[in-house]
């Protein structure tokens, strides 16, 4: 018997890669609203990701993780959680963060090398990126249980990537999920690569998803490209969750079509060929091509758009580099809500040694 | 000790009731007391539940506040530390147990790059208000993996307060204090002394700060500093010593991190000699860092080179060589006449 034979994983998917139905489609689509708020944002989401790779090439921002060609999969999740619902990002979910009403400055900020970045209002309760991959699951899985014990019919959504599924963090967060039964989506944004570590290196397993199988939870594959299919998909996850039914993971199947990172060069390690059978499957182009073909978008709406975008991240980015440098001694007065002695100590001496610089 | 389930017992109301209690009772009880007060603490760990805890720290306390307060998680450390961060992110003050210290490395990760940076990563907007508790030392002829003392490996982490009582009182009000401070605290028990001695502990009994050391005995001769279970062996040193005719005086340290160095600060220039005395290994131990501060800041007050007793820079030794490794009274008296007669 073949490991694929062991479990069966459902994959949604309702659009081609041109944009055209391959199924009836749901219900909610008659909605165009919505459809078209998925291609604004991603196409907004885009360009300001584009803006931010920009930024790190003429030296202006730090090391930035491009979320090009997923941007349905962050856009979609954070469309459909309701504000007091817990966003746990991973590092590449600019276009989600922007969902959630998160400034592009504040994003930039943070990849700027400012903790300021994660500290503005507009992010709530919701976690800062998380860096060391896959711990964001545990706090998933806290979060999670603290609306458990308080009652409360909030929902705690979290993302990685696929390289995250590897990790003792992941596993043991699905596993308390499905034990505990909490409120928890689990989003996979399978891009295909984890830096140089290609998917077929990075599991045995016929599909990630089917990890989620092992800790009892249910478990699918959706289309990460195609927002219809991700809405069908995560919305019955968080209305699972919300009425208390517990957790799901989806794994979304994308394409990672940058670097890991500015100071990646997936050219040493990736077919080219590859990247440009990928961009025949990106998502914008796909959902672009559906309103066309649907009356719903032509190009007047979308050279408008793309005016919009431009206007709100030179705004944004003009924010992000008028910032001025944080005092000294915030570096010092955020460790403790009640700062040791020593750390006023230190602190003193590290700003007698900036005023001694500044003179 | 108050842990039986009673219908009528009002949680909000604690019984002022002062028994004698063992450390580890203590726990139990400072964990009651704040679960009480508070709807927000709750308890999670392995085996807490209806088993009270390997060492019955948390003995009927599922009982009296139900499952959602107490919870028995997984076996996965990484987990158990990963979920009190999200917990206390959103407002909770989760007190977590860790069923050894030995086991405590999977939580490391998550200890350094989340809840100790939380409130600086986001300069304030989401904290970490959790306690991790974990019994620690040898000396109880534990398997392997249950005696060590790594208490440094946590001092070192900006962010974080580590704290060890020594006493039931001020494992009660060192406890209380923990969960009541915003920050994330490892909270370390020495398990050795966990049933050693009995004090009368209350609800009354004072919440303790979480940056002071304790000054147990007072004297003007030598200073002898230590925390944990070593205190056990510290105190029978300073009473052999002192029958020698040395005034000797003794600090608990307590609160490794922060660390009080004005108490270590104004003993030393007092006494001018100094004993360091701990169980964990030798190089860079609290006790060296205790040390350098000394050099930095009274050197000129010192009349004798800092002196050190503590286990050696080896892995710790399966129980029946262990006492090879623990300091004894012998060792610290050794050490204090040695500084005593320098000259």
């Amino acid at each position: 018997m073949k490991a694929k034979e062991y479990c069966h994983i459902p994959y949604i998917r309702y659009l081609d890669d041109e944009g055209e139905a391959l199924q009836q489609l749901p219900a909610w689509t008659e909605n165009h609203e919505t459809l078209i708020d998925y291609y604004r944002a991603m196409v907004i989401a885009r360009a300001g990701d584009a803006k931010a790779v920009a930024l790190q090439r003429t030296g202006q921002m730090g090391t930035y993780p491009s979320s090009l060609g997923q941007e349905a999969i962050s856009t979609v999740c954070c469309s459909l959680l309701e504000k007091d619902d817990v966003l746990i990002p991973y590092y590449r979910d600019l276009p989600g963060l922007m969902k959630r009403g998160i400034p592009l400055s504040d994003v930039l900020l943070y990849w700027g090398g400012d903790e300021r970045g994660s500290a503005g209002k507009a992010w709530g309760k919701d976690f800062p990126n998380c860096v060391p991959i896959a711990t964001q699951a545990g706090h998933a899985a806290g979060v999670a249980t603290a609306f458990k014990i308080r009652n409360q019919h909030h929902v705690a959504l979290v993302s990685m990537g696929d390289g995250a599924t590897s990790k003792g963090d992941f596993t043991e967060a699905l596993n308390l999920a499905g034990t505990w039964q909490l409120p928890i989506v689990f989003i996979i944004n399978n891009n295909q690569w984890a830096i140089s570590v290609p998917r077929k290196i990075q599991s045995g397993a016929p599909t990630l998803a089917q990890k989620g199988v092992s800790a009892g939870l249910p478990s699918i594959q959706v289309d990460g490209n195609d927002v219809i299919a991700l809405h069908e998909a995560v919305s019955s996850a968080i209305n699972q969750a919300r009425s208390g039914k517990g957790a799901t993971v989806i794994e979304a199947i994308t394409y990672r079509l940058g670097d890991h990172t500015t100071a990646d060069d997936a050219s040493r390690y990736r077919e080219s060929e590859e990247l440009q059978e990928a961009w025949g499957r990106e998502p914008i182009k796909r959902l672009r091509n559906f309103l066309y073909h649907r009356g719903l978008w032509d190009e007047e709406k979308e050279q408008q758009l793309k005016r919009e975008a431009t206007e709100l991240i030179d705004s944004e980015v003009k924010r992000y580099l008028n910032t001025p440098l944080p005092e000294v001694s915030d570096l010092f007065d955020y460790h403790y809500a009640q700062m040791p002695a020593q750390l006023e100590k230190q602190k003193r001496q590290a700003l007698a040694k900036a005023n001694g610089r500044a003179h | 000790m108050n842990s039986s389930v009673s219908e009528t017992v009002d949680q909000s109301i604690p019984q002022e009731v002062t028994e004698k209690l063992s450390m580890v009772e203590a726990v139990n009880l400072a964990l009651d007391h704040a679960m009480a007060d508070d709807q927000d603490v709750v308890l999670l760990g392995e085996d807490i539940g209806v088993n009270g805890g390997v060492f019955r720290a948390t003995q009927g306390l599922r009982d009296k506040y139900g499952l959602k307060r107490v919870m028995d998680t997984p076996l996965a450390e990484t987990l158990i530390t990963g979920i009190s961060i999200g917990m206390a992110a959103q407002g909770l003050k989760p007190v977590a147990e860790i069923q050894f210290m030995g086991f405590i490395f999977p939580a490391l990760e998550q200890l350094i790059c989340h809840a100790a940076r939380m409130r600086n990563r986001t300069r304030g907007r989401l904290s970490c208000p959790m306690v991790l508790r974990a019994p620690f030392g040898g000396g109880i002829h534990a398997p392997e993996h249950h005696s060590e003392s790594t208490e440094t490996l946590l001092a070192h982490i900006p962010g974080l307060r580590v704290v060890i009582p020594s006493s039931p009182i001020r494992a009660y009000g060192l406890l209380r204090a923990a969960i009541n401070d915003p920050d994330p605290v490892i909270f370390l028990e020495p398990k050795r002394i966990y049933r050693a001695v009995k004090q009368a502990v209350s609800y009354g009994t004072a919440i303790l700060p979480l940056d002071k050391c304790f000054t147990l005995k007072q004297g003007s001769d030598v200073t002898l500093i230590s925390w944990g279970a070593s205190i056990k062996e510290t105190m029978e040193a300073a009473n052999t010593l002192q029958e020698y005719g040395a005034s000797v005086e003794v600090i608990d340290v307590a609160t490794i991190k922060p660390l009080d160095m004005e108490t270590i600060l104004t003993s030393v220039r007092k006494t001018g000699r100094c004993v360091i005395i701990h169980e964990a290994c030798k190089s860079f131990g609290v006790g060296a860092e205790i040390s350098a501060a000394l050099a930095e800041e009274a050197l000129a007050d010192l009349k004798a080179p800092v002196e050190r007793v503590t286990g050696y820079d080896i892995t710790m030794p399966y129980y029946r060589m262990e006492d090879h490794f623990l300091p004894k009274p012998e060792d610290i008296i050794k050490a204090a006449l040695k500084t005593l007669s320098f000259h």
